[in-house]
């Protein structure tokens, strides 16, 4: 099994004939996702790589049943793109897009769980059920078929936690990037919740750093509720505080702990964190064993 | 982006928000002139953006004209927090009855804005929070809705009983409500709100801070932006293409991804070095943005080797790795490279990068010991 999407997932790409969109439309299907169209206003009835383009959301929902869409619009129209999504009737949306304004996502954000829906996002990779869908921009090959979940704020540390996970044998099942903004859809507890429930899962690689609270809250949430081990690698230690690291919501603000407060909060709760992202896998491995279940 | 007090003021003044009587100055003699027209005594308060300026004497009451020249030229000359005073802003000093804090900002667990009143004012509400969390009162803001007119009322009720001040307070509650969603901004906050002679309520500060992201919705903000030295060099990279903050350190770093680029500092750290800066090189990075990003990076003398650490992806490696001696072509650069690539084809790129000063490796701690080493 995986969490959120699957092998069945019908997926559309909005903001498919742009740059960003076409490449990983492509690449998303290369990996055997089913794309099944794509959304560009005023491009309708034209393809990318053979996937069909819509003008809108709704056109391309009832021509494909899609159930799935990832946003690769521009900042400026992502909010938008988000309502049309919803409205049209998906379920699951996964926004790529970087540097949407943080009081459209309030909005946005407000109205996807009023109408029943969820997001991943914004500013992130999305989301990899390995070996059978990818809906975002991480490299697949990096990912083994295997029984860690994953889920992280960030791109590029993911994967080379990923890599260390897949070079120790024991491979992922799903992987969810949530993003790096200060509000954002799915949280670390959302995205355990799912993990929970998945039987395949048998441990989960929580990737976080600094700025606001959601490591933490998740940390109560594993102590209280959570069945399976949990790693941690928290990014940040070496950051200075007041400064935004990169990430729009990574920075030490004087009501946040820093890494080495979250890091220690963590493991009050009984959560191994690795000091490296080579660490995270030889705990991984020293917690499941080499064997198979 | 922070705006500054006199510019946020202007914000304050355009939604009827009551400000107390107040101009900036950028010398003595301006300050003098203001002085003069609004009235002494005035307070001279110095406009940077840093938190505490009371505390770190930037702001001081004149009583006489005497006393603004001296007080401007002394101010004006000041630097605080490694900022320099470039401007004042002169203002009416008023007989303070009581103080509130008010503001908006962006509470990222809720998801929501939240107003946040307290009748600690005038000091700093973030050690109020830590200290005396009951002083302050929070009201979540409906995301489709806004601010309803009873929340800004019971925020006030909050406050005061006095009913000659609360409905005061509700409007300004309103009135920076708006201010805060039209100009997109991440924090909007009057401290102090303060009460005055007559029960009139005057905000005797204010506290803009821009959603960056935003920026495109906002071309009335353009060229309001007053950046620091450090800032001027953050904004070079952004235009650029890439994220650059400079530190204290020696070893410089070039990273793709933000997470992957603190974490390498943090594994420069761990092995004993100290990183120089935080370089996030953003996605498609082309050989001229390698290339200018190298050449910021050497700008800083601290630097004595640099590191890149580059998660290849979906990127061929081989591809970086000529990148990246087109790269160092372009610009010249008299300290050890180490090259940490990861991801299709990393064969090949050991093989372009062989006989070239640059030093190779495939793995990130291993590339972090090697530069940690290169500095020792």
């Amino acid at each position: 099994m995986s969490i959120l999407v699957d092998e069945n997932t019908k997926v559309i790409v909005q903001g498919i004939t742009g740059r960003d969109g076409s490449f990983h439309a492509k690449a998303m299907l290369d990996y055997g996702t089913k794309v099944v169209g794509g959304v560009t206003p005023y491009k309708g009835g034209s393809d990318v790589y053979g996937i069909p383009v819509f003008d809108t959301v709704e056109e391309a929902v009832n021509k494909t049943s899609a159930n799935a869409t990832v946003i690769f619009v521009p900042a400026k129209f992502a909010e938008d793109a988000i309502y049309e999504a919803v409205n049209a009737g998906i379920k699951l949306i996964v926004t790529i897009t970087e540097g949407i304004p943080v009081h459209s996502m309030i909005k946005a954000v407000e109205y996807v769980n009023m109408k029943g829906a969820r997001l991943i996002g914004p500013n992130c990779p999305g989301i990899i059920s390995v070996g059978k869908a990818k809906l975002g921009i991480m490299p697949g090959n990096i990912f083994k078929k295997g029984r860690v979940g994953v889920v992280s704020r960030s791109g590029t540390l993911t994967y080379e936690i990923v890599k260390h996970i897949s070079d120790s044998g024991l491979g992922e099942t799903t992987a969810v990037g949530i993003g790096g903004d200060p509000v954002i859809g799915m949280k670390f507890i959302d995205i355990l919740k799912e993990f929970k429930n998945d039987p395949e899962t048998e441990a989960v690689v929580l990737v976080g750093e600094i700025g606001g609270s959601d490591e933490e809250d998740a940390a109560d949430f594993i102590e209280k509720e959570f069945n399976k081990p949990v790693v941690s690698f928290i990014a940040g230690r070496a950051s200075p505080k007041g400064k935004r690291m990169g990430h729009a919501g990574a920075i030490v603000t004087p009501n946040t702990r820093t890494a080495e407060e979250k890091v220690a909060y963590l493991e009050s709760k009984g959560i191994r964190v690795g000091k490296t992202p080579v660490e995270v896998a030889e705990i991984l491995k020293e917690i499941l064993g080499n064997g198979k279940k | 982006m922070n705006l500054q007090e006199y510019q946020s003021r202007e914000f304050f003044k355009k939604l009827g928000i009551p400000v107390v009587t107040g101009e900036v100055a950028s010398t003595p003699e301006e300050a003098l002139s203001v002085a003069k027209r609004i009235g002494l005594p005035v307070v001279l308060k110095v406009q940077v953006l840093v938190g505490g300026r009371g505390k770190a004497g930037g702001v001081k009451v004149a009583k006489t004209e005497d006393d603004v020249v001296k007080i401007a030229n002394e101010l004006l000359s000041m630097e605080i927090k490694g900022l320099k005073v470039k401007k004042l802003l002169v203002a009416k000093a008023v007989n303070i009855l009581k103080e509130f804090y008010v503001g908006f900002t962006v509470d990222r667990s809720s998801k929501r804005n939240v107003l946040i009143v307290s009748d600690a004012g005038g000091v700093d509400i973030e050690e109020v929070a830590k200290n005396s969390p009951q002083k302050i009162f929070k009201i979540y803001v409906d995301p489709i809705m806004g601010l309803f007119s009873y929340e800004a009322k019971k925020a006030s009720i909050h406050l005061t009983k006095d009913v000659n001040i609360a409905p005061k307070i509700a409007d300004t509650i309103e009135k920076l409500y708006k201010v805060y969603i039209s100009l997109d901004a991440n924090l909007a906050e009057i401290n102090p709100l303060a009460v005055v002679e007559g029960n009139e309520v005057l905000a005797l500060d204010a506290k803009v801070s821009v959603d960056d992201n935003a920026m495109f919705r906002h071309p009335e903000l353009e060229g309001l932006y007053e950046p620091s030295e450090e800032e001027k060099l953050e904004l070079e990279a952004k235009s650029k293409g890439f994220t650059y903050i400079k530190l204290n350190g020696n070893i410089g770093c070039l990273v793709n991804g933000a997470g992957l680029a603190m974490a390498t500092m943090d594994l420069i750290k761990l092995f004993g070095g100290e990183p120089a800066n935080f370089l996030d090189i953003g996605g498609s990075s082309s050989p001229e943005k390698v290339a200018s990003a190298i050449e910021m990076i050497t700008r800083d003398k601290n630097v004595k080797a640099i590191l890149i650490n580059i998660f290849g992806g979906i990127t061929r490696c081989n591809d970086v790795a000529n990148g990246l001696l087109k790269a160092l072509e372009m610009t010249k650069v008299n300290v050890p490279i180490v090259v940490r690539l990861t991801g299709t084809n990393e064969d090949k790129a050991r093989e372009i990068l062989k006989d070239t000063p640059l030093i190779y490796t495939d793995s990130m701690v291993d590339g972090v010991k090697k530069v940690v080493e290169l500095v020792k």
